[in-house]
């Protein structure tokens, strides 16, 4: 009875059919001497903690260009909205920011699921997000900037350091969702090429911290290293395993993408000596990245690290700043269509936009965390990488292989 | 004043149905109105919550997963709708190629149709929780054992579904939908359509339950809640009884999910695990778990709290959803309605014979439910 | 062979944690009808009380026995107050103190993110604890060794306390018959409450060792719950053996999931066992039978 009423109704009710797509007007108001921009990260939540640098981050990034006059000679006016870690929250804030607040653009998310749930929104709102986390790539929306690193600047260089290290055999352990899987994914069709043998595979839910079956296995294997793609506190539960059956960098070192100067002490162990890739780290030595620290401890305090995410958040806003100036407007075409070739002088170096696909030429680096839990860095890409989250560069992958 | 007594929960169904159908459309804004669609969904769950937990005594803390079957079969075919849109009608939804080895599940392949769906949302939440009901009542777990296995089972679902990355999209859940049985999903028009659909299979559901308080089961459902035994004595099976309303409840939140998913666009495990099951109680408790209309009112209430609260204290929420579990459980057990509840009966009785007697579908405070 | 042990000396030790966990469970569930869900979060309170020990004593080969007291009388006072405070005015509605005790347990963990922050502490493993010893093939942590002892140790010092002591008896009395139990002049709230600081600060102690697995993080708790819960129904109400059979089992039972297949999915198939066994064992593993009809 009641999918009869739904039906009925479906059908009683005079709705348009799809085809006559209705592209919503911008509501963005540009006549003032201010431009707003939403700020959407999760204040509440699990990913709190992380998101929380994102924001702070942000706001440093936004006083320091209203002190420098704004942008177009705008002072920005943010609104900022918690997207609870929750997908579905993120959705529905995103769309009160772009049609409840008129926002000029958006910045945030953080989990792939986050973004994932603003991607439809964002479009068809024709908005703007900048979207400042590392990810698994196999993405690119015109209303979406990347400026976190895709795979091929993240997982890419750190098989590259594993092959220039003359490793042989590899371990992959990770969260089970899903930037671990398509990571691994990635890692194992590379390592076919790289002549690097795939020795075990582990996958262990978010909130589950019991890592011992799994280290087990790590043990019997005896890898040369240890490809680590998973996220949050789970770390902790893997980190502690490992140590507590013997495994230790002399003998199956691990490399991680998820662990930076922030979660390095809170390990509840001596982690020095293991390995990440990003494509910043608060040790690169440079003038800007200098000032970037400087401003960050003065602003947070001493005992605040930087980290990378933090960094393609605040190279965001700037990035954004580049974006409209160039395109003398703040009208989403206008902006896409000047977009290709923008750079600024970011603390992790000079990194430029590609017009096509909306992600950011980053360099990549490996870093070895030291007793002070700072990466010293051991390896570089030389050259920022051209961004390509589809690998179509890539002849050995294979987008529906195993 | 009899005819009040008879009809006055006619008169609050259409009072909700004046207020949601009509006024909501005319006086909130586009953004707004598709927020309360969401708190629509969660009231759906919450009548059938409402019938299995406030008149049947089964505390029911899995309905998430129940909502979950219904959103993920509905979000299933409009992810194919969205695919096939593009791609023509082999196409397949874009995360199987980018997570998986681009072949689709054979078990999708029958939610490309549309009424195929519609029968699965209503199908498979009824067979799930009646085989599972019977299963856990015919072995006479009840109680407190009963609310442990349904959260459980809310946390196994969540797993399965984080687990199954490349049947179910994983933890990113199922998004990025286009179409609606054939409608634009991001035109102002359409997305004012479900929410219309939304609201009038709130108003069903609160007819339905309606018939089945004021009918025999109804009567049978609260005699099994306040003393199992003396039903069996009577000569009935209390599990039957209490298998029916699991089930209606069951298919209520699956509704509710499968209206959930166009609506917000999404659908993730975060929408259906323990802690959203949790959270599709809450609103029941506050509105008043074992009236007709409190379960409704009261989730849309906590969806609303929810939404306002989180826009201007956004670190509170989880203190006032705390809070709220402690101080109605506590001090008001039957909920906000009761009071409102009380004080109709207490006027009734100062007009009508002070003889007449109102009989009450409140909890009986002496539950004889610990499970030994 | 490491294939047969690994997943049967880490599995037991798992089952060790939920062993601790669910005792105070059983206790309260058994003996008052109620069941806590702020249980976890008492979990989540002894796993902070080892964070905040290490800090006050740095030398961390003491601190984590220092911790374990200090874990018991911090969980076991958290307790007596929810009694104290919600739960012995709704002994007679046995499934809304569940719901509020959901509540508490929303609270508890939303002010350990404000207090602590989001991100979780860290907690050292003690020098005597690092280390492993090979049992055919398998690095068996001295941690795991360090938990199983630590449950044994409570399920002994909880069997004599029930066995030997005036209160034990009490206990017990009360849980057989409640009336009988009140007409015979034992104070039943007393008892409840001795129960309840008892029960809880066991899980203060399983807090400590679970803070060895995992450092500290606001939604430690919940994690093991839901299992610890599962353990109390599949072991049946009333005795303790029930309980640690029930414990070790799932414990086991899930390692060995694990190792074939994975995580995520020996956490489902768990829960369809247990769902299997009620329908073998309605009452669990063993129960107290009683002369109520309800």
């Amino acid at each position: 009875m009641l999918v009869l009423t739904a039906a009925l109704s479906l059908s009683a009710c005079g709705g348009s059919k799809s085809g006559e797509s209705s592209s919503a007007e911008s509501c963005v108001d540009t006549s003032g001497d201010t431009i707003k921009l939403g700020f959407l990260n999760s204040t509440s939540g699990a990913m709190a903690i992380s998101e929380q640098t994102v924001r702070d981050s942000l706001v440093m990034a936004l006083e320091e260009i209203n002190a420098d006059g704004g942008i177009l000679g705008k002072k920005i006016e943010p609104v900022v909205e918690d997207g609870a870690s929750d997908p579905a929250v993120f959705a529905e804030k995103i769309e009160k920011l772009l049609t409840g607040d008129c926002v000029a653009a958006v910045f945030g998310g953080w989990t792939s699921a986050s973004r994932k749930a603003m991607l439809p929104v964002v479009e068809a709102d024709n908005g703007l997000l900048f979207y400042p986390v590392q990810y698994e790539g196999l993405e690119a929306s015109k209303n979406i900037y990347y400026t976190g690193a895709t795979t091929n600047q993240q997982i890419i260089p750190a098989m590259d350091f594993l092959k220039s290290e003359g490793v042989k055999t590899l371990f992959l352990a990770g969260s089970d969702y899903v930037f671990p899987r398509t990571a691994n994914k990635i890692i194992k069709q590379y390592a076919k090429e790289l002549g690097i043998e795939i020795v075990g595979e582990e996958y262990v839910p978010l909130d589950d911290d019991d890592w011992t079956t799994q280290v087990a296995k790590i043990v019997d294997a005896k890898p040369d290293f240890v490809f680590n793609t998973i996220n949050g506190s789970s770390n902790v539960g893997f980190i502690k395993a490992y140590y507590e059956q013997g495994l230790s960098p002399e003998t199956s070192p691990i490399i991680s993408v998820s662990i930076a100067e922030e979660e390095a002490p809170a390990m509840g162990k001596d982690v020095t000596g293991q390995y990440a890739a990003w494509n910043y780290f608060q040790s690169v030595e440079s003038p800007t990245n200098e000032a970037f620290i400087k401003a960050f401890k003065a602003k947070y305090g001493e005992d605040r690290p930087t980290s990378d995410p933090m960094e393609a958040a605040y190279t965001s806003l700037y990035l954004y700043k580049a974006l409209v100036e160039k395109a003398d407007s703040f009208a989403v075409d206008d902006i896409n269509a000047a977009a290709d070739g923008v750079t600024f002088d970011a603390p992790e170096g000079t990194v430029t936009i590609d017009g096509d696909n909306h992600h950011i030429a980053k360099t990549g680096l490996i870093g070895r965390i030291n007793s002070d839990n700072q990466f010293d860095v051991v390896w570089s890409s030389d050259e920022p990488i051209e961004p390509d989250p589809f690998l179509e560069g890539y002849p050995w992958w294979d987008a529906s292989g195993e | 004043m009899k005819h009040l007594q008879k009809w006055g929960p006619l008169l609050g169904i259409a009072l909700i149905a004046v207020a949601l159908l009509v006024i909501a459309p005319a006086v909130l804004s586009p953004f707004r109105l598709n927020n309360l669609g969401k708190y629509v969904c969660w009231a759906i769950a919450g009548v059938g919550i409402g019938l299995a937990w406030g008149r049947g005594g089964m505390l029911v803390m899995g309905q998430g997963v129940f909502f979950g079957l219904g959103g993920y079969a509905m979000a299933m075919h409009l992810k194919l709708e969205a695919a096939m849109a593009t791609g023509g009608p082999d196409a397949i939804p874009d995360f199987m190629v980018l997570y998986g080895d681009g072949t689709m599940p054979g078990w999708w392949e029958p939610f490309r149709s549309g009424a195929f769906t519609l029968f699965a949302v209503v199908a498979v939440p009824a067979v799930a929780a009646a085989v599972l009901g019977w299963a856990i009542f015919k072995r006479r777990v009840k109680g407190a054992y009963f609310a442990i296995l349904t959260q459980a089972l809310a946390v196994a679902f969540a797993t399965l579904l984080v687990a199954t990355i490349k049947q179910t999209g994983g933890f990113n859940g199922l998004n990025q939908f286009t179409v609606f049985f054939g409608y634009n999903l991001y035109d102002p028009v359409n997305k004012r359509m479900i929410y219309s659909i939304a609201a009038a299979v709130l108003v069903v559901c609160l007819l339905v339950v309606w018939q089945l308080y004021r009918s025999r089961f109804g009567e049978l459902l609260v005699a099994t809640r306040d003393a199992e035994e003396r039903v069996r004595f009577l000569g009935h099976d209390p599990a039957n009884v209490k298998l029916v309303a699991f089930v209606v409840a069951a298919v209520m939140a699956s509704i509710g999910g499968a209206l959930f998913a166009p609506i917000t666009g999404i659908i993730s495990p975060s929408d259906v695990d323990a802690t959203a099951s949790i959270f599709l109680i809450a609103g029941v408790a506050l509105g008043g778990r074992a009236l007709l209309l409190g379960p409704a009112l009261g989730a849309l209430a906590v969806g609303y709290g929810r939404t306002s609260l989180s826009e201007s204290f956004p670190d509170q929420w989880t203190y006032f959803l705390g809070l709220l579990f402690i101080v109605v459980i506590l001090f008001l057990p039957a909920g906000l309605g009761s009071v409102w509840a009380q004080g109709v009966a207490r006027l009734r009785s100062m007009v009508r014979a002070p003889a007449a007697k109102h009989r009450t579908a409140e909890p009986a405070v002496d539950d004889l439910e610990v499970a030994r | 062979m490491d294939a047969f042990t690994t997943p049967l000396l880490a599995g037991a030790a798992t089952g060790a944690l939920l062993l601790i966990a669910a005792l105070g469970l059983a206790l309260t569930f058994g003996q008052m009808g109620v069941i806590n869900m702020a249980h976890g979060e008492f979990l989540m309170a002894g796993a902070y009380t080892a964070y905040l020990t290490q800090q006050v004593v740095t030398n961390t080969d003491i601190s984590i026995l220092l911790a374990l007291p200090v874990a018991f009388v911090v969980a076991g006072c958290l307790g007596l107050l929810l009694e104290v405070a919600i739960i012995q005015w709704m002994y007679r509605r046995p499934l809304d103190t569940l719901l509020v005790t959901v509540g508490v347990s929303l609270l508890l963990q939303q002010l350990a993110k404000d207090v602590f922050g989001a991100q979780g502490d860290p907690v050292h493993t003690p020098g005597w604890l690092d280390g492993n010893i090979d049992v055919f093939g398998y690095h068996w942590p001295y941690r795991q060794m360090f938990t199983i002892v630590l449950a044994l140790a409570a399920l002994g010092a909880l069997g004599a306390l029930l066995r030997y002591t005036a209160y034990g008896r009490r206990i017990r009395a009360t849980v057989q018959n409640r009336d009988l139990a009140e007409t015979m002049g034992v104070s039943t709230r007393t008892v409840d409450r001795v129960t309840f600081f008892v029960g809880s600060g066991l899980a203060g102690i399983g807090g400590v060792a679970v803070s060895l697995i995992s450092g500290t993080n606001p939604n430690l708790g919940t994690s093991y719950i839901i299992s610890a819960f599962l353990v109390v129904v599949a072991g049946g109400l009333g005795q303790l053996r029930g309980t640690v059979i029930a414990a070790f089992a799932v414990g086991i039972v899930t390692a060995y999931l694990t190792d074939w297949y994975s995580s995520s999915m020996a956490q489902v198939v768990t829960f369809g066992l247990v769902v299997v066994f009620l329908q073998l064992r309605p009452q669990g593993l063993f129960t107290v039978r009683t002369r109520g009809l309800a």
